[in-house]
């Protein structure tokens, strides 16, 4: 087996595949990609099934030397991608061989992008998973939670057959130049514990994103907001959670979130907004809007729908 | 017996909770169990997990192929199949050493002084009631002790600490458990366990599990550095 050899392995780099499931009972977490969307297109443009092992590469930094013939593709925040000193594009596959070096420069616009490589990277799971969880010391390469370390080798398979490029088409492409997004709330858990004039205040109110947000959470500043009540039995937590502890700023929980805590939350946000969440960066702005469940259940199939009606765009060899 | 007690909320656009009372308690922990077998039987092909604690119980499913109309509707019926028999939930006693002290629990002296009592009191009376595990989460190995005596019963802190030591022992309203790794956390600190609560390389991977009862056993400091201990 051939494999990816790690340089340089940049600020925060880790292993994740559609996330662990299963495993909340003796409290893991889901880890998995943060923005679900770029993980997805990197590993279609890679000849991937949706969930196969790639690499989340947070800022950028990361640079790999092949030792394989393989095929790679990079989707999501801007982080300038060269092979072998030549400038290369996101959202699109290349044939990689032995010798060459990949480098992954530091994000101009987003946070985090995906690098995808053909057949997944081959990686032991741990309780059925690959993703790796720094804060549980669970998963990726040496199912430690360890981020990615230079001299670490990435296994993936040889392909005999070099493939055909893909790109995913341009208006597909996701844009994080703005480093602001809206996110849509699905109001639920202690939502009575907040006079409505709290909730007018939450929603009106833009939110920054501070320095403290991580694959946990996104610990946002803004108008703060006060529940009737300070503490409840600890409860379970699902994806994009929004809690407000004592000091009245919420934050948002993400993927590798507690299973389980005390503080009133207000309700979650969509899944398929975390993924923009996750892209701004700090200072970056946020804003609330309301939405059903009824609405959530809609936006999650209609984006079924239309991802999977999108036709990758075939490169000319 | 499903009866107003129970309600279930939103929680999310895959997930539901259900609240089956205020406070704790070995009939409540069997009713849990009880509903979540249930509803893996029913609709476990749509469940993507559940998350059991003290008092409830969250749903998550796969809302491209249930609707929630539906999940509440399966777990109505958990709920209405319970039986009235209590929970006799007697599970295993397990002993957990502390080093109790200022330089190990920084939040024991301002707890003490909160609760109008001196720091060894605190530690006498955090030894004294045998807890119950109602639910292991939020880190894994993260086991939720209850509960605590009420005269030191204290709020999480306003805003929770970055980083909390891995052994840390932690009290917050009426609960009590072991950091098992570090990690955040707003709980109030009084001291350190040597004991590893969480081990994936090990079998089982905890020294406890949901429905086991706790005692905690003051040790020195010497000692405490004598079973692994690191301050």
């Amino acid at each position: 087996m051939g494999g990816l050899k790690v340089i340089q392995p940049g600020i925060l780099s880790l292993p994740q595949d559609g996330g662990r499931y299963g495993a909340h009972g003796i409290g893991l977490t889901t880890g998995g990609p943060l923005d679900r969307n770029s993980f997805r297109w990197a590993n279609r443009l890679a000849g991937n099934p949706e969930q196969a092992t790639a690499i989340e590469v947070t800022i950028g930094g990361l640079v790999l030397a092949s030792n394989a013939t393989t095929l790679i593709a990079v989707a999501g925040a801007e982080m300038p991608l060269s092979i072998n000193k030549k400038p290369a594009s996101l959202w699109q596959s290349y044939n990689i061989y032995p010798g060459d070096r990949i480098e992954l420069g530091f994000a101009k616009v987003g946070s985090r992008a995906y690098l995808a490589v053909a057949g997944g990277f081959q990686i032991e799971p741990i309780f059925n998973s690959t993703s790796a969880v720094p804060r549980e010391a669970i998963g990726g390469l040496n199912q430690d939670g360890a981020p990615l370390q230079a001299n670490q080798v990435l296994p993936c398979n040889d392909n005999d057959h070099t493939q055909p490029g893909y790109a995913l088409p341009e208006n597909h492409r996701p844009d994080y130049s703005h480093n602001s997004t809206v996110l849509r709330v699905v109001l639920g858990y202690q939502q009575d514990a907040f006079s409505s004039l709290q909730k007018q205040m939450f929603f009106s109110s833009d939110y920054t994103v501070t320095d403290s947000s991580d694959r946990m959470g996104y610990r946002l500043k803004g108008a703060g907001i006060s529940p009737t009540i300070s503490g409840i039995l600890s409860e379970g937590i699902c994806l994009g959670a929004i809690q407000v502890p004592a000091d009245g700023q919420p934050i948002v929980l993400m993927n590798d979130r507690q299973t389980i805590g005390g503080y009133p939350k207000l309700g979650s946000i969509l899944s398929l907004d975390v993924g923009n969440l996750a892209q701004l960066m700090p200072g970056g702005k946020v804003r609330f809007t309301a939405i059903s469940i009824e609405q959530s259940h809609n936006l999650l199939a209609l984006d079924e729908y239309r991802v999977n009606r999108i036709e990758l765009d075939r490169l000319a060899p | 017996m499903s009866n107003q007690k129970h309600s279930i909320s939103i929680a999310g656009e895959n997930s539901l909770i259900v609240y089956f009372g205020d406070r704790p308690s070995d009939a409540i922990a069997s009713q849990i169990a009880q509903v979540s077998e249930r509803l893996r039987q029913s609709i476990g092909d749509v469940l993507i997990d559940l998350v059991p604690s003290y008092a409830s119980l969250l749903v998550i499913y796969k809302p491209l192929q249930i609707d929630h109309h539906s999940v509440r509707a399966a777990m109505r019926v958990a709920l209405e199949s319970l039986t009235t028999a209590k929970g006799q939930l007697q599970g295993s006693l397990v002993i957990l050493p502390v080093y109790y002290s200022v330089e190990s629990g920084p939040d024991l002296r301002s707890l003490a002084d909160g609760a109008g009592l001196s720091v060894d009191e605190v530690i006498t009376i955090h030894q004294q009631s045998e807890y119950r595990v109602y639910a292991i989460g939020f880190a894994p190995g993260f086991a939720y002790l209850g509960e605590v005596d009420e005269r030191i019963a204290a709020s999480r802190l306003a805003t929770p600490r970055q980083k909390v030591p891995c052994g840390s022992v932690g009290i917050a309203d009426r609960q009590t458990a072991v950091y098992p790794a570090q990690s955040p956390g707003g709980w109030n600190l009084i001291g350190l366990c040597p004991q590893r609560m969480f081990d994936p390389k090990s079998t089982p991977s905890m020294p406890v599990q949901v429905g086991d009862r706790v005692r905690f056993e003051s040790i020195d400091k010497q000692a405490f550095l004598a079973l692994g201990g690191e301050l």
